[in-house]
């Protein structure tokens, strides 16, 4: 009972595993990063860019992102509950069953079961295990706040709470499908209708698994490491509230210029810009906390974790709704632009955040210190750099792509064959991975911390034991 | 009580939940229950089981992640690609297939384009045809054969219709003959336009003869049209060039014919000068002014000895 008494083995258990799949889900975004300019590599049937991508996008955000979300989340939950989690037995299940359906799924991907919903990729009986992991997460979740030991529920949790809920609603709903085989669904909407759910979904799930469990890390770990109190209650009020809304009317700016009803993409592309303001209230609010002393930067390794993961929201929280502009997604959409986009959500906000609060958990867990603030250095500037390599390359090839597209000759006709432009970007696709190689260097000086601070705090509790 | 709220966990979840769920009514239930949500062209038939096949094999290997599937209302994506996407040409897909990532072209038009023979070289090894191409090889598809029970089902899913015979049909077809099947379907419920209508051709090709246009269609043939007509414009997938048919009838035709047929390209049934065409010779007008096309007939020409 005692090992369950503030379960630090089950939120030690998604760590570790979220870090594993993270492994998995880099190494094979690697991979196809080369596949686009080395097509050599496709080793089909199993192994081909169709099939990789989804590996490592499901691989990504599900495997290391929603897996950290969970272990990170009930770090926080009990803390801000000041009690264990509810159900620790079935938190441990969780565990168990997490890892299962990553690994069902990475298997299903590989062998091309695929739904064609971007993000939403797996078929019908592990979207059935997913819910059911959702639902042992809510119940944890809930149950814990309901019983919890502190009155005020502290802005972490609200982002908690809006997480579950939306998430349970986004995903069910977009899975909804007719089975034809235990392998085999269609979806139960079709053409302009199936991408008007999907893309309501799709972007709702940057929204939900992207962005607010991260700021309910965020809102934790950036006053618990630097010591100083979010600069304002009120502001993140505001921004919490204007942004759970207004996600959800957003979706259709993936759609722009397509056979979808104009006043859907309208009302989403005015949400889109709107959604410029509840963003900025968190990055507003994350500056002016470190603003109290700036000094924190220096002196406090982590600090500098959380400005630039929240710069890089700030960002890509301006870049977005830029895309979402007519005149923009005329150029950019389809192009390599939209990588460039998300890898610096993904690469520069959810990683490094989602980095830099294991940094803080594990020492915690384990009563030491972290084991080097050089390593954590390093790996901070080799991501940094790898990140920025990979989309200042894919915003300028996307720029290209989508110029060249439209280039004309004097006398109207077309510049450029498509086999032409797809040419011209193969310096920048292997820039790109060259990006891909630091970042992955980084991670690997991350994990290596990491492993050593484990190994630090097992050697300290040894003799006590 | 607003303040309330942020002890009351219930409450506050009810009030997040509802919160969440108004964009999502007005922009998704909503729309749903009117009929703009589900349009249906005239023209559109549900798939074949083997236009279905080809269409799993199709979200089996994910080309959609470097295929788009909508041609969007912009002057120069239609003469890309041709007619931009309408509403209702999707209404039997099961996802829609739109996409999100152009690392090739989009297909919303590939139906018609090319003749069967191309798919299936260009499957097999993509850079056969373009040395630059980043596609996957597809070459294994040539010997999986398909399952006429598993497809059934998945035809019963959709709720199309077969017959027996139908899945009987799909006994020997490989999973290559069913996605070239699919591909020859996608996006032909709109009528294919000419994408260039030039309005005066010199009956004469005012290049005729000259070197420089020769050495310049030399060029442009070896770039696109070798692929079909072979290197030599003895044929291959397409006719040959050199000999002494056009579209299958004997005797040549004008220079201003040549024309049109590279400027406009051919679709099945279409009658030139009294010749029916069979379709698969794409159209090059968006792509190449009028001066690189009288240079391809003029090295055209050259080759035949004319
Ligand atoms: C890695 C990205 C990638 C994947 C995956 C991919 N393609 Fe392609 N495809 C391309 C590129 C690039 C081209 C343009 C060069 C060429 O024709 O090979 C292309 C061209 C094509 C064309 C010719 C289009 C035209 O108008 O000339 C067809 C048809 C096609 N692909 C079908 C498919 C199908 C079907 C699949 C899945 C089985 C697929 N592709 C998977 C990248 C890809
Ligand atoms: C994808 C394969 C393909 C490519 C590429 C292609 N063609 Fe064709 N071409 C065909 C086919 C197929 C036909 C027969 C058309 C029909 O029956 O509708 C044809 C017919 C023709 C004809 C009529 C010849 C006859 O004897 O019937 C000419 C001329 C021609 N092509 C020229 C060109 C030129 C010039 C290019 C390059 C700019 C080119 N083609 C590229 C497939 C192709
Ligand atoms: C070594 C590091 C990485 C490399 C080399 C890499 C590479 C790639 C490549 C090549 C694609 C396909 C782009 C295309 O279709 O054109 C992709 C897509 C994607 N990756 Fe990564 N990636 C890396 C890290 C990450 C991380 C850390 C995450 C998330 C935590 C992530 C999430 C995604 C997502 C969500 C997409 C889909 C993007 C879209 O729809 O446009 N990637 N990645």
């Amino acid at each position: 009972m005692s090992d369950y008494q503030y379960d630090n083995q089950t939120v030690k258990g998604f760590i570790v595993s979220s870090i594993f799949w993270g492994v998995v889900g880099i190494l094979i975004g690697l991979w196809i990063s080369i596949q686009m300019w080395k097509p050599e590599l496709n080793i089909a049937p199993f192994f081909t860019f169709g099939r990789l991508r989804a590996v490592h996008t499901n691989g990504l955000a599900f495997g290391l992102g929603v897996g950290a979300i969970f272990g990170i989340t009930y770090y926080i939950l009990m803390r801000l509950c000041k009690r264990p989690l509810i159900f620790p037995k079935l938190a441990r299940f969780h565990l168990y069953l997490f890892n299962a359906a990553i690994a069902l799924a990475a298997l299903s991907l590989f062998a091309g079961m695929n739904q064609s919903l971007e993000y939403a990729e797996l078929e019908w009986p592990l979207d059935i295990g997913v819910v059911i992991l959702w639902v042992i997460f809510a119940i944890n979740v809930f149950g814990t706040i309901i019983k919890r030991k502190e009155e005020q529920m502290y802005i972490s949790l609200w982002f908690i709470i809006a997480t579950v809920i939306a998430v349970a609603v986004l995903y069910i709903v977009n899975n909804l499908s007719i089975p034809a085989t235990l392998t085999k669904s269609y979806h139960l909407f079709a053409g302009v209708n199936s991408a008007n759910v999907e893309w309501w979904y799709g972007h709702n799930a940057v929204g939900f698994v992207f962005t607010t469990p991260i700021l309910a890390m965020f809102y934790y770990f950036l006053p618990k490491s630097t010591g100083l109190p979010i600069f304002s209650h009120r502001l993140s009020i505001i921004a919490f509230w204007s942004l759970v809304f207004a996600y959800l009317w957003t979706g259709a700016h993936h759609l722009v210029y397509t056979p979808l009803p104009d006043w859907i993409q309208t009302l989403a592309i005015a949400f889109t810009i709107f959604l410029i303001a509840p963003s900025w209230g968190s990055v507003v609010n994350g500056y002016y906390t470190v603003g109290q002393d700036w000094d924190k930067m220096r002196t406090n390794y982590l600090t500098k974790f959380f400005i630039l993961g929240i710069t890089f929201y700030g960002l890509q929280t301006v870049q977005g709704p830029t895309q979402g502009l007519r005149v923009v997604s005329q150029l950019i959409h389809y192009t390599d632009w939209v990588p460039g986009h998300v890898h610096m959500g993904t690469m520069g906000w959810v990683t490094m955040t989602v980095a830099a609060s294991i940094y803080y958990i594990i020492p915690k867990i384990y009563n030491t210190e972290i084991y080097s603030e050089k390593v954590a250095n390093t790996h901070f500037w080799l991501v940094l750099i790898g990140q920025l390599i990979f989309s200042i390359t894919m915003w300028i090839t996307g720029i290209q792509q989508g110029a060249l597209q439209k280039a004309v000759n004097p006398d109207g006709s077309l510049a450029y064959s498509m086999i032409e432009i797809i040419a011209k970007n193969y310096p920048y696709w292997q820039m790109r991975t060259l990006g891909g190689v630091i970042f992955t260097i980084g991670m690997l000086f991350f994990i290596y911390n990491i492993y050593m601070t484990v190994r630090k705090g097992k050697a300290l509790a040894a003799p006590r034991a | 009580m607003a303040g309330e709220i942020y002890r009351k966990p219930i409450m506050f979840a009810i009030v997040a939940a509802v919160v969440i769920l108004i964009g999502t009514a007005v922009t998704m239930f909503f729309p749903m229950l009117t009929p703009e949500m589900h349009p249906k062209l005239e023209g559109l038939k549900p798939y074949t089981a083997l236009q279905l096949a080809g269409k799993d094999i199709y979200q089996r290997e994910g080309c959609h992640y470097c295929h788009t599937q909508t041609v969007r209302p912009l002057k120069t994506e239609v003469m890309r690609y041709g007619e931009y996407s309408k509403a209702g040409e999707f209404a039997y897909d099961r996802p829609f297939l739109w996409g999100s990532k152009r690392t090739g072209p989009d297909l919303a038009r590939i139906g018609g384009k090319y003749p069967d023979a191309w798919h299936y070289r260009h499957f097999e090894n993509p850079r056969a045809f373009f040395a630059q191409s980043n596609m996957p090889s597809y070459a294994f598809m040539k010997n999986s054969m398909l399952d006429g029970e598993e497809i059934a089902a998945h035809m019963r899913a959709n709720n199309f219709p077969y017959t027996p015979e139908d899945i009987n049909a799909l006994n020997g077809k490989t999973e290559m003959d069913a996605l070239v099947a699919y591909m020859q379907v996608i996006g032909t419920s709109v009528k294919k336009e000419m994408p260039v209508k030039v309005a005066e051709v010199e009956v004469k090709n005012p290049l005729a003869g000259k070197p420089e246009a020769i050495a310049e269609g030399k060029k442009l043939f070896a770039g696109n049209c070798a692929i079909c007509h072979s290197a030599d414009g003895k044929g291959g997938i397409g006719p040959s060039l050199v000999d002494d048919e056009f579209l299958y009838v004997k005797g040549d035709l004008a220079d201003d014919d040549y024309f049109e047929i590279i400027n406009n390209g051919t679709k099945e049934g279409m009658v030139e000068e009294g010749r029916t065409a069979k379709g698969g010779m794409p159209p090059f007008g968006a792509q190449m002014d009028k001066n690189k096309i009288w240079s391809l007939v003029a090295y055209i020409r050259s080759i035949q000895g004319k």
